[in-house]
């Protein structure tokens, strides 16, 4: 679990942001999580929770937005949400799959207080 | 005071991204090839080491890079083999970052053919950091289990090469190897598939020309 060195990640790109827009606060934070990213939304929220205090962002708020496992089959271009490790095409049974999204970890947008 | 939202799409990983780029081009540079084992603790990965280093001496030069949470033992025991060794203690965190990775790199040794990385012990975290390496292994030893595929997929799903350890324990354990490579492979159809026992050695040799290929590749795409 590697959740609280992420959160630092967080704040040191708040505070770039901060800076650069002449911010005093910030008041929300939109993260958008993978859901094979390799970590735990309510992890991230807590370990938020703890690191804030002091903080530019001691008041913001955290809203993760998970992100489900999209793939691509580059045999028939059909793509497919999936639930479970089966990472077959669905349409052509092909394996040559592609991850399109889900394992991303990104800072999504910030509201800034002026 | 107003509030105004603003978009900034950074990847909370960007930073490891491109540490591992670098190192990536330098080992490339230097015609060295590096792994990057992964796995459960107690999977076997120092004992893999150990063995390879048997098979590997007198042809090629290894160095390895142990990470590990505490301690020097896994460095000590892969020295004691002759082999250069850099441990890297996380002091705590679950998984090595390529600028622990890119530390130590200065100091090894620029006539080597292979650079081993012994991850933390743990089949979850290292998955999603990216240290430069070439090949990535998973070891998943016949204690642990032949589901673990379906359960840690990131982990499967990220590496090149599966090796199934403690082979030797086959007869004792409900372990069934061709179940837990089928289920790698539906995660990760290409995954290159060992068996091996280090204890006894089995196995190894097509293991150890597994890597030397691939060294053989990386130098004539360098060269
Ligand atoms: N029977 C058998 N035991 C093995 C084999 N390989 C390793 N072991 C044993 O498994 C235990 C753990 O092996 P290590 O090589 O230390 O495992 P590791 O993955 O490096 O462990 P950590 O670094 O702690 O994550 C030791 O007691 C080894 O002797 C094998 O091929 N067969
Ligand atoms: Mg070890
Ligand atoms: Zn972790
Ligand atoms: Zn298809």
């Amino acid at each position: 679990m590697h959740e609280l060195s992420l959160v630092a990640s967080v704040f040191d790109i708040l505070e770039e942001k901060a800076r650069e827009h002449g911010a005093a606060r910030v008041v929300r934070v939109v993260l958008k999580v993978g859901v094979m990213a390799g970590v735990v939304p309510d992890l991230l929220e807590s370990a938020f929770d703890i690191y804030k205090k002091g903080t530019l962002a001691e008041g913001a708020r955290l809203e993760v937005v998970v992100v489900p496992v999209r793939t691509r089959c580059p045999d028939c271009d059909g793509e497919a949400v999936r639930e479970d490790a089966d990472f077959s095409c669905a349409a052509c049974g092909s394996r040559r799959i592609e991850i399109v999204e889900g394992r991303e970890l990104i800072v999504e947008r910030i509201e800034l207080e002026t | 005071m107003s509030t105004k939202t603003i978009s900034v799409v950074r990847d909370l990983l960007a930073t490891n991204k491109q540490a591992a780029a670098a190192i990536r081009q330098e080992l490339r540079s230097r015609g060295i090839l590096c792994v990057n084992l992964l796995s459960s603790p107690g999977s076997g990965k120092t004992t893999l080491l150990e063995s390879l280093s048997g098979r590997f001496k007198d042809r090629y030069r290894m160095a390895v890079i142990e990470g590990d949470i505490e301690t020097e033992r896994d460095a000590e025991r892969i020295r004691a083999k002759g082999i250069p060794a850099w441990q890297i203690t996380t002091g705590g965190a679950c998984h090595l970052e390529a600028k622990m990775v890119g530390k130590v790199l200065g100091e090894v040794p620029a006539a080597i053919d292979f650079l081993f990385i012994e991850n933390v012990g743990n089949l979850v975290c290292p998955a999603s950091y990216d240290l430069g390496e070439e090949i990535r292994c998973v070891l998943l030893s016949s204690p642990e289990g032949d589901d673990k595929p379906a359960k840690y997929p990131q982990a499967f799903l990220s590496a090149d090469c599966l090796i199934l350890t403690k082979s030797d324990l086959f007869p004792h354990l409900p372990f069934d190897p061709a179940k837990a490579a089928a289920e790698a492979l539906a995660i990760k159809p290409g995954l290159r598939v060992f068996t091996v026992s280090a204890l006894r050695g089995e196995g190894m040799d097509a293991l150890a020309a597994y890597f030397v290929e691939a060294l053989a590749r990386l130098r004539s795409a360098g060269a």
